[in-house]
């Protein structure tokens, strides 16, 4: 799994990735699901530290983004990123599955929703998306 | 028991978890995670599930004793459990924390005590089956067998 081309002259071909989940749990299987695929990865338990570790200079080409959070919730986090001009892959990922509640998400910026839990074959649609 | 025997064993009891709804299809993909560079990959979540789940189970428990109850408090706890049952596949537990997540809604301290109930039970039962497959697991092992997936 190599992202070639968008990052051209990086010297590692590893896509990176943070998760963004306030779930022990969660935040387990979603970095071992990211492993397992050849993608770098770190975890954050809310939406203020997901901005905090932006702030402080780091980069990810995917952002696996949870929705209920303390202290900064999901759709926060992500408007505060793309005020930030941050322009990664953001995909929400959560048990929300009401109408309303997905498009508010979608419209604070996201590129991308997928219903909790997380799955190979729902990660690989993700990627896709960031290569296709 | 010899290993054959073992090994049935495990498998008609794995059968019959997912038969009764004790686990879903969300536990396979958390063995086709496991492999020969993450062999406890299963153990390893299930085990933070236990321990994560046995802190909710006493933050709700508090909770609900109070005078006067905290149900934005007591949603966000139901909140955590049903999304890392939902995660192992431990279906029957995150089923008891939707209805307990309605009556947190209604503010309805009745049924929020008896879902409190319920989903002890449910936890307590897929735990013990889950701890009681690990262990056919490991007796397996230690007998020079693989498990079979």
């Amino acid at each position: 799994m190599a992202a070639q081309g968008r990052h051209g002259g990086r010297k590692s071909n590893k896509m990176t990735a943070l998760v963004v989940d306030d779930n022990m749990v969660n935040q387990t299987i979603h970095h071992r699901l990211l492993d397992n695929l050849g993608i770098e990865n770190e975890a954050v338990s809310n939406g203020k530290e997901a901005v905090d570790i932006h702030c402080s200079g780091k980069t990810f080409d995917l952002i696996l983004m949870d929705m209920d959070m303390p202290v900064m919730n999901g759709i926060e986090a992500t408007r505060k990123l793309r005020e930030m001009g941050i322009r990664s892959m953001i995909a929400g990922v959560s048990t929300r599955s009401m109408e309303r509640e997905v498009q508010e998400f979608m419209e604070a910026g996201l590129d991308d929703y997928q219903v909790k839990p997380l799955t190979v074959s729902k990660l690989i649609s993700i990627i896709h998306k960031i290569n296709g | 028991m010899d290993l054959a025997q073992l090994q049935r064993q495990l498998v008609d009891y794995k059968t019959s978890l997912y038969h009764e709804d004790f686990l879903d299809e969300q536990f396979t993909q958390l063995q086709e995670l496991q492999d020969e560079n993450n062999p406890d990959f299963v153990v390893e979540v299930v085990s933070l599930f236990f321990e994560d789940s046995d802190r909710l189970l006493n933050e709700l428990t508090k909770a609900l004793e109070q005078q006067s109850v905290d149900f934005k408090s007591v949603d966000a706890h139901v909140h955590q459990l049903k999304g890392s049952s939902s995660s192992i596949g431990a279906q029957r537990v995150q089923k008891v924390c939707i209805a307990f997540r309605n009556y947190c809604e209604e503010q309805n301290v009745e049924g929020c005590l008896k879902c409190l109930q319920q989903v002890r039970h449910e936890y307590s039962l897929v735990k013990t089956k889950l701890e009681f497959m690990f262990q056919l697991q490991q007796q397996i092992l230690s007998a020079g067998g693989s498990i079979p997936m």
